[in-house]
């Protein structure tokens, strides 16, 4: 396995040998954070172009096919139109609130994602109780999307916030409930960790029944927690304009846009470290050749299969349900999620306690 | 006095918590007062997190930045109208207001120089989960299983209320 601390343990000793620690560790810090925002820019662009080709197949369409070979260029061009558009202001509105809400949506979801290992040695912030901030982190957007739609001074964007402050809240607990079950499976809270205890088999696999179950409210929790898929109805373009973002234009709507769309990256590839391994490749215990064939694919490679397959069925689910009612989430949540996933919970633990998993 | 890495990095937490703890107390709108005090928050956990406690660290946001700012933000949604503004304080409720806090800082002061602190024995890395688990669920001296079921009454407590107030027919 390819392990990616080598090149920054080199890094770090060569800039210690030229410079004090401090002025190392700041550069280090520095270069990182860039590394992580270009990737962020990258991942959302990626993530707009999937998104249009995937949505045009399901609808018998053929999506952006002109700007560039098979319309790759669509979304450069579309970033660079966003940044030049007009960011407009509102009148009556709260100024300070109304410039802050996207930025808050943006600080919430990167610093989730900075917690996703993508390869061995190669993951940025690396808690021992990562899981715990993961949850911390990506709690803090309904923040974000509360204050948008309070400040815009619209009606819709207020309706469309109180019903994703609700609805994110509620899903929050499922989601928890879910990693829980595999945190109890593996004791431990640390991704690294986590990753690295699926090397003779997935936390699917290993753990059977209650992860299956888990990783199926994970996807249906992850999907309503990022606000997509059967549950968008907070941005109801049917009856709400927009939802939280109507009065929003230029860069501050693509904030939010851009936010939505590596969200559902993170939730996948939250999905795919825990329950998919993560960049540990296909291990079957006891076929040696096969593991080591498996090893020659680089780590980074895997995660990265496993994330888009992972975005792959989130955008199936969006494009073939039709958008619920705001009861019937609410319902779906507190009487079905929540208390499956409580007796899943106690599920794997019976079954950790008497040792049944593989 | 050498200054160091870690000393400027708290040097601008402690900046940023004392601006926004003032703007929060004395901005006229109650929900921006909320967003200041998410910041305060924010600022706090950075604490906790440059000490290598990141436990602490990440309940900080959890439950304070991601859960109790949300609920104000959320009352604050429900009851208070576009335009709301504080009052003009009156000058009796201003020094009242200004005494507390100048006490309360006069406190602080005189514990913290006061008190002899133990010579600081900062381990390096963090601290394992288990350790922090086995503590919070210990019945003796230094365990928290008690503080954890007053807490869980408390919260019981708080709602019942919360549905006697909502059925209220």
């Amino acid at each position: 396995m390819f392990d990616f601390g080598v090149v920054t343990s080199w890094i770090h000793g060569q800039l210690t040998s030229v410079m004090p620690e401090a002025l190392a560790i700041f550069i280090e810090c520095l270069a990182i954070g860039i590394g992580l925002l270009l990737l962020y820019v990258i991942i959302a662009i990626i993530m707009i172009y999937m998104e249009r080709k995937v949505c045009a197949s399901f609808q018998c369409r053929l999506g952006p096919n002109r700007v560039g070979k098979w319309g790759s260029l669509q979304v450069f061009c579309d970033v660079f139109k966003m940044l030049t558009k007009e960011i407009i202001t509102i009148r009556h509105s709260d100024k300070f609130l109304y410039n802050l809400a996207p930025y808050i949506v943006i600080l919430a979801s990167v610093m989730a994602f900075s917690c996703i290992p993508i390869n061995k040695g190669m993951e940025i912030l690396d808690f021992n109780v990562g899981v715990l901030f993961f949850i911390a982190a990506s709690s803090i957007g309904v923040v974000g999307i509360l204050l948008a739609g309070w400040s815009s001074n619209s009606k819709f964007s207020l309706i469309g916030a109180m019903r994703s402050g609700a609805q994110m809240i509620s899903y929050e607990l499922s989601i928890g409930l879910s990693i829980l079950t595999v945190v109890v499976l593996t004791d431990t809270m640390q991704f690294s960790e986590i990753v690295a205890r699926q090397a003779d088999g997935w936390f699917i696999f290993k753990g059977h029944i209650p992860a299956i179950i888990a990783f199926v409210i994970y996807l249906i929790a992850g999907n309503a927690e990022v606000n997509r898929g059967p549950f968008d109805l907070p941005e109801a373009e049917s009856e709400l304009t927009a939802g939280y973002h109507t009065e929003y234009s230029g860069m501050h709507f693509g904030l939010f846009y851009v936010a939505e769309f590596v969200n559902l990256f993170i939730v996948s590839s939250i999905a795919a470290t825990i329950f998919l391994g993560g960049w540990m490749p296909l291990h079957i215990p006891g076929l040696d050749g096969f593991n080591q064939v498996m090893d020659y694919i680089p780590g980074f490679v895997w995660f990265f299969a496993k994330a888009f397959f992972v975005v792959w069925l989130l955008m199936w689910i969006k494009w073939t349900f039709p958008r619920l009612r705001i009861d019937q989430i609410l319902t779906l949540e507190w009487k079905y999620l929540v208390p499956i996933g409580l007796v899943n919970l106690l599920l794997m633990v019976i079954i950790v306690v008497f040792n049944l998993h593989f | 006095m050498n200054i160091t890495l870690d000393l400027i990095v708290f040097a601008i937490l402690a900046l940023f918590i004392t601006v926004s703890a003032i703007l929060a107390v004395t901005t006229k709108r109650i929900l921006r007062a909320a967003t200041y005090l998410l910041f305060v928050l924010f600022g706090t956990a950075g604490i906790y997190f440059q000490l290598n406690y990141s436990f602490l660290g990440a309940v900080q946001l959890l439950i304070y930045a991601g859960g109790i700012t949300v609920l104000y933000v959320f009352s604050i949604l429900l009851t208070s109208s576009e335009g709301d503004k504080a009052e003009k304080l009156k000058k009796s409720r201003f020094a009242a207001g200004f005494a507390a806090s100048a006490a309360g800082l006069a406190i602080c002061l005189f514990v913290m120089l006061k008190h002899q602190f133990l010579p600081s024995q900062f381990e390096h890395g963090e601290l394992p989960v288990r350790t922090v688990g086995l503590a919070l669920m210990e019945s003796g001296k230094n365990g928290y299983v008690l503080p954890f079921e007053v807490i869980s009454i408390l919260l019981l407590a708080c709602i019942i209320g919360g549905i006697m107030i909502a059925r209220k027919r």
